[in-house]
Order: structure tokens, then C-alpha cells, then sequence
């Protein structure tokens, strides 16, 4: 199976590449004794869409702010454009765009104040500056708003203005934590397509953080997951799927089970590996879900179990996730959004369509 | 030091800019001199009646007081708009950007002095309007607006720093509520020294704010004392460069928060 699959170009994909982000062992460990990054390395190629992965609180934005210079690691090292982050922080600021997850245009100012400010900022002037600037307001769909306070703006126009502020200067490195959290779903699609246009056409390298699995499907070729500050799993969203060997199996309960009793009746089927429950949700992994369904069924029949639904679904990045953290990516999610993110689209846990 | 100039000018035009689009925040800001100026002529001009006070009018007396407290209590107001950037994500942004960190800190200041030279200006211009002489001329005028710039300068450095470090409004609030006062009435800026306390005039030798005070009397009477303008002012200048360069500093602790 290739593993090229998924980058940005077939030209590209033949050379081996360089490495545009390298992450080595990073430490991070806030006042209060948090450990937000717990040794977590990764490295990036040139122009491709990298992904991370994972829930609130994992530590992907500690990641972005320390390879974008504003934060410092205790330890470890990385890497921006070949620049050390700590060492070459300056240069390192020349070299990227950053698209933080709280915007950070100023909402007293216009969209085109903003991106001039920015503009300036990275050494662009005079005409140079005033062409690049309306070709962004154009190409982010802005154009009309281009003079109206930031303040005005809805939360899809302001992420377009944020990654406009980045690209301004046309920089080597995008670093975009969380583009399209809080999103409809409408304008999320726009700026997924946008995300996709600048790795295949401009061949920028783009480091994106997200907490939809959706998100890091479609656009990461490579991506890694995050849990409390490590990577737990690393790799092209095929690859990872197809690390999982054979289908997901879903059973829907009509009662919550007894994992122990169930994990029992299921290991009599031949081919069923990795049964884990959650409440009334059993997942398991079978090499061929279509022809272990029915199986599958008898053997729940005989242990008196009820069933409610089932089905057999190519593996999803969900049930990676499953396997690598030991749990689903939504319940990972539940304990961080309530507070924070109220509006969180449910998360499909069948939701694998590749 | 060019590139420092040009990122102070770019921040000091964005603030300038936002200033000018909340009018109500200026008129508030230039019309709360003029009231203090009404209350405090009215209510305390009879004090200059008293024997030792050492002044012809308690107006020309209570001009630079007002100039100075004014400098004072928007100046510590600085911290919110620093505070405001942060919790909006603007700072985090600038210092992604290759922009100069002093050029955050410089724009503030700039910004300080400006507001203050108005707000002086305006105090100065509704002191005339009443009656208040200024003997000391234009010269001595400048060395009042020179000073209460300063004042300005080292207050609003200060709340930047405690915005930076503290991170919560109420800080600021409460540093400003609890320090106006005692700063404003330790020192004599309504009250001449001779009638103060011998423990309060102690105590107004080492209040920044009397320096000023000092310094701009001592420019504007009729027979300028200018060693005692250099000492005074002297002293200010070198607090307002070093509580400046500590703001500067806090950006690195600041960073170690983020
Ligand atoms: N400025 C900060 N001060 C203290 N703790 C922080 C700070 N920023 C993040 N943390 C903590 O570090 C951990 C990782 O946070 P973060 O990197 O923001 O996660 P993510 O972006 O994946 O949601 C969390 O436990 C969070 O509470
Ligand atoms: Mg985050």
C-alpha cells in the first residue's frame, strides 16, 4: 500500500523531502505543575498538510505556540523552516503565518487595516503591500467588508480575515490551531476547500490543529494524535486505518452491557478481535464485517443478549482513535467542551467513509 | 533603531486610529479635568487666604495640581488596554510577528503623552478662561506639560506592568481606586507644603507625583528656581526610564504564562 496515497502532488511525492517541522521531546509544564506537553515529537515535510489531532486539553495549541516562538519548551527541542525556534526565533517569525485559535485581528480597526498592519509588520511596503492585501480581501471573499471594523465581522469572515493576516506575507509555514472550531457548517466547508487550495497550489506547509476527526481526514496527508501531551499514534489517516486490520463491527444494546460477560460470548466467534463496550455501544474488529455479522448475531442470541442495531463499517479515524487512547474521541471530548465549546457538532462514531 | 521608530509609529497610528473611533472615551477623558478644576477652585478657594500659604490666588495654585492629578489618574487607567489586547488574542499576535517588543511598550507610552499633552492643554486654556495668571510664562508652562507627561509616563508603565503580570482587571482597578487619592493629596498638589503636616511633607518627598508638582511650581512662578526643576524633574525622568525598561522586561515573563 502506498503511503503517498495522500500528498499534495504526484511530481512531489517522488522525492524524498525536506522536513519543514521538527518537534523533538518538547516539555511544556505551565505555573501549577499542568504538564501540557509530555515529550512529544513529530516531524512535518515540506508541503504537505499536516494534522494534529485530538481532544480539548490535549496539548496541540501548547505545541503551536511553542513552535511559532511564543511560548518556550522546559526541554526538548524544534525546529521551523529549518530556523531553531528558540535559538532563530526572528528569523522564525519571518518564515510563518499563525492563525491562533483566538483570533487575533484587532476589532477596533478595519479587515484592511488589519492586513496592512500585518503586511508592514513582515516588511512588505508601499504598492507591493496594498496589491497583496486587496488580492487576499479578494480571494478570502472579503473584499466587501474590506473597509467595515473587524467588530462587525461574523465569526466565518473573521477566520477568513485571520488566515489572510497569515498568508500575508507569503510564508513558508502556516500554522492554523483550530481554523474551523465554532464554524457553521456551511462555512466550515469553505474553509476546508480554502486549507486545500493553498497546499496543492502554492505548496505552503501547513500545520493544522483540530478536534474534529472529520477535519483531519480529509485534509491532513499526515497526521498525529494527541492525548495529554504525547503522540499516540502517527501516520497518513489511511495508514493508521488500515494499521487496525479489518472492519468495525457497531452493536447497538437494547441494555448496557457487562464488558467481561460480552467480551466472553464474543471471542467465541472466530475472526472478532478488540471488543471493547461503552454503555449500550460494543465495538469490535472482525476482518470481514459482512460475513462475521450474522455470527456475530447468533452467539448474542444465545447469551440472551438483545440487540437494537447493527453494522460493519471500514475502519474510521474514530475507531483509530479508539485504539490508540482506549476510548471514543467524543466522550474524550465531553469533559472539556461542555465548558468551553458549547455548540460542538456530535461527533458520527461510523462516521468512516474512506 | 530606524526599524524600532517605524514599529512604534505603525502601533501608535492603531491606537490612535481606535481612540479616535470612541469619542466617548476621549470627551470623558478631557471633560473630568474641567470638573475637578470647578469643584476643587470652589470648594478650597478660601485656603489661599490662609496665613503661610504663600500664593496670590488659590487658582494659579491649583492649576498644576489639577494638570498633574489628571496625568495621574488616566495614566493608570493604561493597563486595561493592555489587559483588553491580551484577552483578545492581539498581543499573542504582535509577538508572533517580527515586530520589535519595545514597539508595543513605546506606542503605549506615546500614546500617554499625547492624551496628556491635550488634557494639559485643555486645563491649562479653562485656567486662563477663570483667571489664573501664569507668571512663569510659556517656558514655565512647557516644563508643566514636560512633567505631568512624565507623571504620566511612569503611571501608565506601571499599570502596563501590573496588567501584564497580574492579568485581571480588578488588580488594576483596585491599584488605581487605592493609590489616586493618597498619591494625589500626599503631596501638594492642593495644598501648599507649609500647612501640611510634618509627617505628610515627609512623606511627599518621596511621592513621584510632588516631584512634579515641585518642579512644575518652581518653573512657573515669577522667579524660576531651576536647580530645584533639575533635581525634581531630573528624578522623574530617571523613574520614568526605568519603570519603562521593567515593562519591557515583563514581556518575558509574560511569555513564560502564555
Ligand atoms: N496559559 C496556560 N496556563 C496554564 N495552563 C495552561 C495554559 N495553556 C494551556 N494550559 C493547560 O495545558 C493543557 C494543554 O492545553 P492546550 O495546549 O491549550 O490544549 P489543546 O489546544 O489541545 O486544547 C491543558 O491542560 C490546559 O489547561
Ligand atoms: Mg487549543
Amino acid at each position: 500500500m502506498s503511503t503517498q496515497a495522500q500528498d499534495a502532488g504526484p511530481a512531489r511525492a517522488t522525492h524524498p523531502r525536506a522536513l519543514a517541522i521538527e518537534a523533538r521531546d518538547l516539555v511544556k509544564t505551565y505555573p501549577k505543575g499542568v504538564r501540557a506537553l509530555d515529550g512529544l515529537s513529530f516531524t512535518v515535510q515540506e508541503g504537505t498538510i499536516f494534522g494534529l489531532l485530538g481532544p480539548n486539553g490535549a496539548g496541540k495549541s501548547t505545541t503551536v505556540k511553542i513552535l511559532t516562538t511564543l511560548a518556550q519548551a522546559d526541554s526538548g527541542s524544534a525546529s521551523v523552516a529549518r530556523l531553531d525556534v528558540r535559538a532563530q526565533a526572528a528569523a522564525v517569525r519571518r518564515a510563518i503565518g499563525v492563525v491562533a485559535q483566538r483570533s487575533g485581528a484587532d476589532p477596533t480597526a478595519t479587515g484592511r487595516e488589519n492586513l496592512l498592519l500585518s503586511g508592514r509588520i513582515q516588511g512588505l511596503r508601499g504598492r507591493e503591500l496594498g496589491r497583496r492585501a486587496d488580492e487576499l480581501l479578494d480571494r478570502f471573499d472579503l473584499a466587501g467588508a474590506a473597509g467595515r471594523m473587524v467588530r462587525t465581522y461574523s465569526g466565518g469572515m473573521q477566520r477568513r480575515l485571520d488566515v489572510a493576516m497569515g498568508l500575508i506575507h507569503r510564508p513558508e509555514v502556516l500554522f492554523l490551531d483550530e481554523p474551523t472550531a465554532g464554524l457553521d457548517p456551511e462555512s466550515r466547508s469553505a474553509m476546508w476547500d480554502e486549507i486545500a487550495r493553498l497546499s496543492a497550489g502554492e505548496g505552503l506547509t501547513i500545520l493544522l490543529t483540530t478536534h474534529y476527526l472529520e477535519e483531519a481526514d480529509r485534509l491532513a496527508s499526515q497526521l498525529a494524535i494527541v492525548e495529554c501531551g504525547r503522540v499516540v499514534a502517527a501516520g497518513s489517516p489511511d495508514e493508521l486505518k488500515a494499521r487496525l486490520r479489518g472492519d468495525a463491527v457497531h452493536v447497538e444494546l437494547a441494555v448496557p452491557g457487562d464488558p467481561a460477560q460480552l467480551d466472553a460470548v464474543l471471542r467465541q466467534v472466530p475472526e472478532v478481535r478488540e471488543v471493547s463496550v461503552t454503555g449500550t455501544q460494543l465495538s469490535a474488529r472482525a476482518d470481514d464485517g459482512a460475513t462475521t455479522l450474522p455470527a456475530l448475531l447468533i452467539a448474542l442470541e444465545r447469551a440472551g443478549i438483545s440487540v437494537h442495531g447493527i453494522a460493519a463499517a471500514r475502519p474510521s479515524l474514530d475507531d483509530v482513535y479508539l485504539r490508540y487512547a482506549g476510548r471514543r474521541f467524543a466522550e474524550a471530548e465531553e469533559p472539556a467542551s461542555a465548558a468551553s465549546q458549547p455548540a460542538q457538532p456530535a461527533q458520527n462514531p461510523s462516521g468512516g467513509t474512506r | 533603531m530606524t526599524a524600532i521608530a517605524a514599529h512604534t509609529t505603525w502601533m501608535t497610528q492603531r491606537q490612535l486610529k481606535a481612540l479616535v473611533r470612541q469619542p466617548a472615551y476621549l470627551i470623558i477623558q478631557f471633560i473630568q479635568p474641567a470638573i475637578w478644576l470647578f469643584l476643587f477652585g470652589s470648594l478650597f478657594r478660601k485656603v489661599a487666604e490662609l496665613p503661610g500659604f504663600g500664593a496670590p490666588s488659590y487658582l494659579d495654585y491649583l492649576v498644576p495640581g489639577v494638570v498633574v492629578m489628571s496625568a495621574l489618574s488616566t495614566s493608570m487607567w493604561s493597563g486595561m488596554t493592555v489587559l483588553e489586547e491580551i484577552d483578545r488574542g492581539i498581543m499573542d499576535r504582535f509577538l508572533v510577528l517580527p515586530l520589535r517588543r519595545s514597539a508595543i511598550i513605546n506606542a503605549s507610552v506615546v500614546m500617554q503623552s499625547i492624551g496628556t499633552v491635550i488634557q494639559s492643554l485643555i486645563i491649562i486654556g479653562l485656567g486662563l478662561a477663570a483667571g489664573a495668571h501664569y507668571p512663569g510664562g510659556a517656558v514655565g508652562l512647557l516644563v508643566l506639560l514636560v512633567v505631568s507627561v512624565l507623571v504620566a509616563v511612569v503611571f501608565s508603565a506601571l499599570s502596563n506592568t501590573i496588567g501584564m503580570l497580574a492579568r485581571e482587571r480588578e488588580t488594576i482597578i483596585g491599584l488605581s481606586v487605592f493609590l489616586l487619592l493618597p498619591l494625589t493629596f500626599l503631596s501638594t498638589a492642593f495644598m501648599a507644603p507649609a500647612l501640611m503636616p510634618h509627617w505628610m511633607r515627609i512623606v511627599a518627598d518621596c511621592n513621584p507625583v510632588n516631584w512634579a508638582l515641585e518642579a512644575a511650581r518652581a518653573a512657573m512662578s515669577a522667579d524660576p528656581d531651576w536647580a530645584r526643576v533639575a533635581a525634581q524633574g531630573g528624578g522623574l525622568l530617571a523613574l520614568a526610564v526605568g519603570v519603562t525598561a521593567l515593562s519591557v522586561l515583563t514581556f518575558r515573563a509574560y511569555q513564560k504564562s502564555v
